[in-house]
């Protein structure tokens, strides 16, 4: 029974990341491909780590591939989020389709600052004191 | 468990690797790069814990652990480069 779950995890965690890697090749634009990478990425690596735990039934194996799985699932949101935020401060261009961009009216790129209001509203509220750093 | 399944798990993984490879040589953007790099530090943690499976020896279960801190480091260095302004074209 666990050499059956082994086989379905490994064939499983596989697929996820080929159609994680398949995303990364075919989409138009950096976040798209993140939120590939991202999310089936992760998930093919965790259920990979999840078969080991299922073939070796020892104790230190199955305490390591739980760790894997937590720390895969733990940064790889943190990782995306990060190398977002610096390519949004780079200046990395989205897809031409793109409908909404609210980061772009609230988001100061200079000061790495993001405001609650529209940046315009508040340069026109704020004559004095706009962008202090 | 019959052994086409890890031939199969092998030859999926490598396929993912190649076109993980494609995007790192294609680009066009530097943070494009980064994310393929992670994507490949993924897949050569689901490599080296197949291969463990395969060959019946749970001690490369450590240095998959140890690949996957690995990778997040080198996506968050590189984060912080960016932002600290560095290039995007290279």
């Amino acid at each position: 029974m666990s050499e059956f779950f082994t086989a379905f995890f490994l064939l499983v965690g596989a697929g996820f990341v080929l159609i994680g890697a398949l995303g990364v090749v075919r989409m138009p634009d950096l976040m798209l491909r993140m939120h590939t990478t991202t999310k089936a990425g992760a998930l093919g690596g965790g259920l990979i780590a999840v078969a080991a735990a299922f073939h070796f039934p020892e104790t230190g194996v199955i305490v390591r591939s739980v760790a894997i799985l937590a720390f895969v699932v733990l940064t790889a949101p943190i990782a995306a989020h990060i190398i977002g935020r610096a390519a949004y401060f780079v200046g990395v261009p989205l897809w031409e389709k793109t409908l909404k961009d609210e980061l772009k009216e609230r988001l100061d790129t200079k000061g790495h600052q993001l405001y609650s209001q529209k940046l315009d509203e508040r340069a026109d509220g704020e004559q004095t004191d706009s962008h202090g750093h | 468990m019959p052994t086409w399944v890890i031939t199969v798990t092998y030859l999926l993984l490598c396929l993912a690797l190649i076109l993980g490879f494609f995007r790192l040589v294609r680009g066009p953007s530097l943070p494009d790069r980064v994310v393929a790099l992670e994507l490949i530090a993924s897949i050569t943690v689901g490599l080296i814990i197949v291969y463990a499976i395969h060959h019946g020896m749970p001690y490369f279960i450590d240095v998959a652990l140890v690949l996957a801190l690995t990778g997040f480091m080198a996506a968050v260095g590189f984060a912080r480069y960016l932002e600290r302004g560095g290039s995007r074209h290279e």
